[in-house]
């Protein structure tokens, strides 16, 4: 009777163990069914560029931020077109790029589909300068793709675009209170009203 | 009435016989146990009126011979058993069967006595499983937290990784089940994946006993050890549930032990758990909350001289991650640090939304062991583990369901080990070792993988010796020798890897000649010899007063993410840049314990020192501008750096019911080579606890506890300064002051009641936070965006079967 019991044990002792080491192998083999090539993807999400596009009539001003190479690597390169002219009011638009794919990607649709969920805010340092959103989210917030830009007197100064991921909709128009997580903040100096 | 008369009669004469037999009667018996009808060997069977002993052969049966009619009181006792008393009234030969019940908690009281320190010169503390149990619904980092000089580094409230001396992550080794845990171990929000529930005992090695496990300890050990089961035939086992006021949830966890008196034993377990979103006094924590699905299983044989054991444990884990601590720059940052609260409170939810971190580890070994005659112990052991981390943020484009981070590391070890104890006064332990680990940052993520594909290839050998100088004195010295390899692949920004780094001209053999668009890849290659050693001295007195003395050297080699990182990390709002310039970091390490054990009255007061060359730190070294705006850039780099301060522990029983407990540890941490304070360093606390236990009432003890950090006032000052263009003014970004004074009051009560003959239920009822005091700790990773947690109501209920 008892040495039936201890081979029972024995036998069911080799059977755990040969079940964990078919475990074992089981483990191994997908770890090793790794292929070791460079597989991996790009930044998707990446924003590369930013051109800000003001126009009224024949007078179009672009405001273009451009960074190739994303986080690190180089700075980004700001460029503005021209001057903008006094007491004018331009319609904006907001074009947003991923130019590390080819063609590249145009992420303003991707915030055309979640326009709910991101806000753009605008500000500036040149006296009597006024952006106003013009857009509307599905919810009647504003979202700031298209925008109405006012000069006023000559002067220089500096513009900057902000993009909110999540931020409280509707807010205060000021992207400090409104939270969220940045996407895009940029700003472009020496912007000139003439 | 007859029939009355006529029994009275018989049993009349019937004692007129016996009492002619004149002290003639046996009284035998046999003694078995109450669940599973086993036989007990060896137990005490003692009648106390007549002062007479016995006790029980192999087959559970005693005899006592000679006796007299009358009343007998019979004590019986086994090892890990109740002491059963009864009274028997003899009035001819007898023979009568007796069950012994054992518990549990009777089994782990042996266990506990039984276990021993990892070394005999080591210089440890130690968790029981009463006291881990008060942490079933928490984490390992938590139930440390309570032993002095122990903190954690956490990222909210559920990922929690453990401090010794202010040193963490790839600078402790954990050892669960004596396996080396490789789980991503490296990151400052990476916590171990580790069930408390599953434990026995948890030992903490602060001094230098630590070679056993690895060359790298520098900042210490921390063992999980599972329990040694008596070897006899029994079923038992245990449910605890937990059910908390604050973030209303809990856990349940199940064990259940079967052992056989060959020597085989088998314990399944498995543990529940789930939260929805904690709060901190004034608001909700949104999305704080967690979900964890633990399992393991041990089956072994244990004889003497040969035995084998097999575990294997499953956790995943699922922590939600503060959504305030999603931001996108500094600006955001300066946000965060400048308003009280954070920027999200919605009401209370269970959902786990973004950012969130999934983790799943399996743990698997077997290992045997066999006494060869005239050499020794001979074990090998062979372990693989398997962690997969999944890191989620909110993302663009319905990309948030698509994993940020998704890392996959394996890992497998083959190790012997051969205990020589027949040498008069010398134990020798010999050990030898090969590991191979392999990363796979899985594609698909659509982002740059933080930390890259990479091969690992380790070997190791060592021998540590044990010396008995004389019957006070014990001496022990190690030295081990690792070799270690890391081939891996990963792709560069090429103005960083020619410009930003130089790395063109100082790793040019690591460039594998392809380049894609804005990107390089390489292949980078190290090698790492690291020798390290050990030396300890116990010497003990009189009254139980033990010394201890312990000198470690460690080497360490940099880790991946010190080697490689290289990204923006939402939480922190700055760039990790990891360097290949990064070299190893050596360790010497001092330590000295005066100990007193006791239960009346005992102590520990252990000083220590480290000095450390070539610390690896993350520290801040400027901003840079992205199309997100500014970020901090931080970067690893290497300084010389000590260590030094004191724990210390008291316990006195103060009155037959009531008994104290303090704590208090002091540290210092300076930065050599810039002369300024090191950073990231736990601050001064001290405990006080005041227990009173009353066993005679069913078990019932009211603790009540008391614990301050004090506001560290040296701090290394990284603060900065950062244009918001907003404002069009110089901002001011304070990361570095850290929070002010806390203190905390806890209470705990518990009582335990019999259920039937062979069960108990013990209730528990705790209150953390008792006065709901809101506030910061510094090092928790959170902590510029919302307050610790407030009060909390806690319910426990074990069961023993």
């Amino acid at each position: 009777m008892k040495t039936s019991n201890i081979n029972t044990n024995k036998m069911k002792t080799l059977r755990l163990i040969a079940l964990f080491f078919v475990a074992t192998l089981a483990f191994s083999s997908c770890a090793d069914s790794d292929d070791h090539d460079d597989d991996h993807d790009h930044e998707e999400e990446l924003i590369t560029t930013v051109t800000y596009t003001l126009t009224n009539g024949s007078d179009v001003v672009t405001l273009k931020f451009q960074d190739l190479d994303g986080e690190g690597g180089q700075e980004g390169i700001t460029t503005i077109s021209g001057p903008l002219t006094a007491n004018t009011m331009y319609t904006g638009s907001i074009k947003l790029l991923n130019e590390t794919e080819s063609p590249a990607e145009d992420i303003t649709e991707e915030i055309e589909e979640e326009d709910d969920e991101h806000e753009f805010f605008f500000a500036s340092s040149i006296t009597g300068l006024s952006i106003e959103k013009t857009d509307e989210d599905e919810d009647g917030n504003p979202v700031g793709l298209e925008t109405s830009l006012t000069t006023g007197t000559a002067g220089s100064g500096s513009i900057t675009v902000i993009l909110k991921h999540e931020p409280s909709k509707p807010n205060d128009g000021t992207s400090a209170s409104a939270g969220g997580s940045t996407d895009v903040e940029v700003t472009f100096n020496n912007v000139t009203v003439q | 009435m007859i029939k009355r008369f006529l029994a009275l009669l018989l049993v009349f004469f019937s004692f007129a016989t016996l009492k002619a037999q004149e002290c003639k009667l046996t009284f035998k018996g046999k003694i078995t146990d109450f669940h599973d009808n086993s036989s007990l060997f060896g137990a005490s069977v003692h009648i106390k009126n007549l002062n007479r002993y016995a006790a029980t052969d192999a087959n559970g049966l005693f005899e006592f011979k000679n006796l007299c009619v009358g009343k007998l009181t019979i004590e019986i006792k086994h090892i890990a058993c109740d002491t059963k008393l009864v009274t028997i009234n003899l009035t001819q030969s007898t023979t009568k069967e007796f069950f012994l019940e054992h518990h549990l908690n009777e089994l782990n009281e042996v266990v506990v006595k039984s276990t021993s320190k990892t070394e005999i010169t080591s210089i440890e503390q130690s968790l029981k499983k009463k006291s881990i149990e008060n942490f079933t619904d928490k984490s390992l980092g938590d139930a440390l937290n309570t032993l002095s000089g122990i903190s954690s580094l956490n990222t909210g409230n559920s990922i929690v990784k453990p401090m010794i001396h202010g040193l963490h992550s790839s600078r402790l080794l954990i050892i669960n089940n004596n396996v080396r845990m490789f789980d991503q171990e490296w990151g400052d929000e990476h916590a171990p994946n580790i069930d408390i529930n599953a434990s026995e005992q948890i030992a903490v090695v602060k001094g230098a006993n630590t070679l056993k496990y690895g060359s790298d300890a520098i900042g210490g050990l921390i063992i999980i050890k599972p329990k040694k089961y008596v070897v006899k035939d029994s079923l038992f086992g245990s449910t605890i549930t937990s059910f908390n006021s604050n973030g209303l949830g809990g856990n349940v966890n199940s064990e259940i032990v079967k052992t056989y008196k060959s020597g085989f034993y088998t314990k399944l377990q498995a543990n529940y758990k789930q939260f929805g979103d904690f709060r901190a006094p004034d608001y909700y924590l949104t999305n704080s909350g967690l979900k964890s699905i633990n399992t393991s299983l041990r089956i072994g044989y244990n004889t003497y001289e040969k035995g084998f054991n097999a575990f294997y444990s499953f956790v995943n884990n699922e922590f939600a991650i503060l959504q305030s601590s999603h931001i996108g720059n500094v600006n955001d940052l300066v946000n965060a640090i400048n308003s009280q609260q954070p920027r999200v409170t919605d009401p209370f939810s269970y959902d786990i939304t973004f950012p969130k971190q999934q983790i799943t580890h399996h743990l698997a070994k077997i290992e045997g062991y066999k006494r060869i005659k005239n050499l020794g112990k001979l074990t090998v052991q062979y372990d693989l583990q398997l962690n997969r981390r999944k890191e989620f943020d909110l993302r663009r484009g319905n990309r948030s369901e698509t994993p940020v981070i998704d890392l996959r590391l394996f890992t497998n070890t083959l190790q012997t080990n051969l205990e020589v104890a027949h040498l008069n006064n010398l134990k020798l332990d010999f050990g030898a070792l090969v590991r191979y680990q392999q990363n796979d940052a899985v594609a698909g993520t659509g982002t740059n993988p933080l930390i890259p594909d990479f091969d690992r290839y380790e070997a190791g050998l060592f021998t540590i010796s044990n010396y008995t100088l004389n019957e006070n004195t014990e001496l022990s010295a190690g030295i081990r020798y690792d070799f270690s390899k890391i081939d891996a692949r990963k792709r560069y920004n090429i103005t960083d890897w020619n410009e930003t780094f130089n790395y063109d001209e100082l790793f040019p053999e690591f460039e594998t000649g392809v380049e894609n668009g804005t990107r390089i890849s390489t292949n980078p290659k190290f090698t790492f010899h690291n020798w390290s050693a050990s030396l300890g001295l116990i010497k003990r007195f009189d009254n139980n007063i033990n010394f201890l003395a312990n000198y470690g050297l460690a080497s360490r080699m940099p880790n991946p993410s010190e080697l490689f990182s290289d990204g923006l990390h939402h939480s922190a709002a700055r760039i990790e840049t990891g360097l290949l310039t990064i070299n190893k970091e050596v360790a010497n390490k001092f330590a000295v314990s005066l100990e007193k054990v006791g239960s009346d009255f005992g102590f520990s007061v252990s000083p220590y020192f480290k000095h450390i060359n070539g610390f690896i730190q993350l520290i801040p070294v400027g901003i840079t501008t992205t199309i997100r705006g500014a970020f901090p850039v931080w970067e690893y780099n290497q300084i010389n750096a000590q260590i030094f301060g004191i724990d210390i522990d008291v316990n006195k029983q103060i009155h037959k019911n009531f008994a104290y407990n303090g704590s208090l540890s002091l540290l210092q941490g300076d930065n050599l080579t810039e002369d300024i304070p090191l950073i990231h360093m736990p601050f001064t606390n001290f405990t006080n606890s005041i227990t009173y236990t009353n066993p005679k009432l069913n078990q019932l003890t009211i603790q009540l506890n008391q614990k301050t950090v004090f506001q560290q006032n040296r701090f290394p000052d990284y603060n900065f300064n950062t244009f918001n263009a907003i404002t069009q003014s110089q901002v001011f970004v304070d990361i570095s002051s850290t929070p002010p004074t806390y203190s905390l009051f806890n209470l705990q009560t518990s009582a335990t009641f019999k259920t039937s003959k062979r069960n108990n239920l013990k209730v528990e009822f705790n209150i953390d936070n008792i006065f709901n005091v809101a506030y910061r700790e510094n090092l928790n990773r959170l902590r510029y965006f919302a307050d610790e947690l407030g009060r909390n109501f806690n319910l426990k209920i074990k069961y023993n079967y």
